[in-house]
């Protein structure tokens, strides 16, 4: 279980600059749990992202996982119990290293002094196998000769090779053509599934926001302005979700990626 | 030129560019894999010299090597440390390091800024004594360098496939994904540093061991001079597996110095050495910008390429 609680941040503070990103967000997250966020530009959405990865340090509030506060601990630390991946394809991985490098170093498995194994490589094989996509054949390849979606199924795979807790998806079938980012979201589910991983995955996708998963958040000026879970959102339509919007943020949603089909 | 003189000359570049090869892999590791241009090398490289020659001459030449190698892990350390831990700029940290090493190699070297070590026991007097006589007599200097960087290359090379190598190398390649990885990027790069900068202090001991003499500014331009060759080897092998890479920096440093001998058989004074690294440096590095950069110019220009009239 995530908890966070009255968690804030203000970028810049004391200048004209000065925004608040986070607003006081109180959420729990439970086992198990695929959430789906949407909100407007600028809601705060990856910010929340980056609070939970601990890419930054929050200006008050407490982080807990698992029962374990998590809110001083840093992002490499927090990165063996949370797997995330952006929307660009191009940050999970080294481009100038093979698959099976990348893997080794996602697996984390053996000392540091060892090399890869026999039995690692015909491992990485079969989970690369599992990704349809050909790649147990391209092992010696680097990594900056796969397309997009590609390398974003390759990053999944990474992410989620040792099971995390928590996966925060960060847009990430948005910079792939439809087709792929199909594909890649179905991959997405079935891993998620597979290994009960708890998912919170940012969207502009209004279908998919309904579509996936059990529970859907929308952000606007950082707070969660709507939750929404259970028999009451598979009720839910896009317009209904439009309107809820409107109704709690006080404005229409203004995304200007949102996508309404 | 008779063949002896070709012999001599080719020896002579072998002997340097072998010693040298140590820094040029120090840089392969630093510069190629964790994208980090260490501007302390020179600096270490002459600690490297200094307590090698301070250790021989109290009479240890195998400890020497060891000595020598473990002041350049502590110099790559402070520069790793400042640049990971105190925020300070990386090529900054390599300058401060450098300029305060200065300083500290003279106080190694007793408050004087040359060592004399002509009847001085070292690595090579012992090898020249161990082979007097056979047929390998005349080249213990070579055999000696040969051997440490036989030893270095197997040593890279093994290491960078470790998974702290491939953290290494990640880690100059998306520093994002190590830390996604749950390992911290100033963990590998601190680990980087420091052992590039014990094989930039073992080049500069050997160098010195075998001239037999150490100079305050024995290390200075090796910096420039080390990248040269990497960039050369890189022509030569910049593809293929990390062994062909480490060779090739190798040779790139024997080609270097074969260059730069032969051109002081034409009569090229000896101070030219630094401009000609430059020189290289520059060519190799803004050479692929220019060309990529020339289409462009080439259009402005109205020069007619026979690419665009397709």
């Amino acid at each position: 279980m995530l908890e966070l609680k009255e968690i804030r941040k203000t970028f810049n503070p004391g200048t004209v600059n000065e925004r608040v990103a986070l607003d006081g967000i109180n959420l729990t997250v439970n086992d198990g749990d695929f959430i789906t966020i949407i909100g407007s530009n600028g809601a705060g959405k990856s910010t929340l992202f980056n609070a939970i990865s601990g890419y930054f340090l929050t200006d008050s509030g407490s982080i807990i996982l698992d029962g374990k506060d998590i809110t001083m601990l840093p992002d490499h630390k927090r990165s063996r119990v949370m797997g995330r991946l952006f929307q660009d394809p191009m940050l999970g991985s080294a481009p100038g290293m093979s698959i099976e490098e990348n893997l080794a170093l996602a697996a984390g498995k053996g000392g540091w002094l060892s090399s890869v194994s026999k039995a690692q490589k015909k491992e990485f094989r079969e989970r690369l196998a599992l990704l349809n996509m050909g790649l147990e054949d391209r092992m010696k390849q680097p990594v900056g000769l796969l397309s997009g979606g590609q390398r974003q199924a390759l990053t999944l795979l990474m992410a989620t090779y040792n099971p995390p807790k928590v996966l925060l998806l960060d847009e990430h079938t948005a910079a792939l053509d439809p087709a792929t980012a199909d594909k890649v979201l179905e991959l997405t589910e079935r891993i998620v599934a597979e290994n009960h991983i708890t998912c919170m995955m940012i969207t502009h996708n209004m279908e998919s926001a309904l579509s996936l998963g059990n529970r859907t958040l929308m952000m606007d000026s950082g707070r969660i302005v709507f939750d929404v879970a259970g028999d009451e959102r598979s009720r839910l339509t896009r317009d209904d979700l439009l309107d809820a919007f409107k109704a709690k943020s006080g404005h229409a949603l203004d995304n200007d990626r949102i996508l309404l089909q | 030129m008779d063949f002896e003189s070709v012999m001599t000359l080719g020896t002579t570049a072998l002997e340097l560019g072998l010693m040298g090869s140590l820094t040029v892999l120090a840089l392969f590791l630093s510069y190629s894999m964790l994208n980090v241009c260490d501007l302390s090398t020179d600096g270490c490289f002459t600690l490297g010299a200094a307590v090698g020659a301070v250790v021989a001459l109290s009479g240890h030449p195998f400890l020497a090597i060891p000595a020598a190698m473990g002041a350049g892990i502590l110099s790559g350390f402070v520069t790793a440390f400042l640049q990971t831990k105190m925020g300070i700029d990386s090529l900054l940290a390599g300058i401060i390091v450098n300029t305060g090493l200065y300083s500290i190699n003279v106080a190694i070297m007793g408050g004087s800024s040359l060592l004399n070590m002509n009847k001085t026991e070292t690595v090579f007097t012992k090898m020249q004594a161990l082979l007097k006589g056979t047929a390998l007599g005349g080249s213990y200097k070579i055999i000696v360098a040969l051997i440490c960087v036989a030893l270095i290359v197997a040593f890279l090379t093994f290491f960078l496939h470790t998974r702290l190598g491939l953290a290494v190398r990640a880690t100059g390649n998306n520093p994002d994904m190590v830390r996604s990885s749950s390992i911290n990027p100033g963990v590998t790069t601190l680990i980087g540093l420091c052992i590039s900068g014990s094989f930039t202090a073992l080049s500069g001991c050997l160098l010195a061991q075998s001239q037999k003499s150490v100079n305050i500014d024995i290390g200075s331009g090796m910096l420039t001079v080390a990248l040269a060759s990497l960039l050369i080897g890189n022509t030569f092998m910049g593809r293929g597996g990390l062994f062909k890479r480490a060779v090739g920096a190798v040779i790139g440093s024997f080609v270097f110095r074969l260059v730069y001998t032969i051109a002081l058989r034409f009569n090229m004074p000896a101070f030219m050495l630094k401009l000609v690294s430059s020189v290289i440096v520059i060519i190799a590095i803004a050479g692929p910008y220019l060309r990529s950069r020339f289409p462009l110019l080439a259009r402005k220009l109205g020069i007619a390429t026979g690419k665009e009239a397709r």
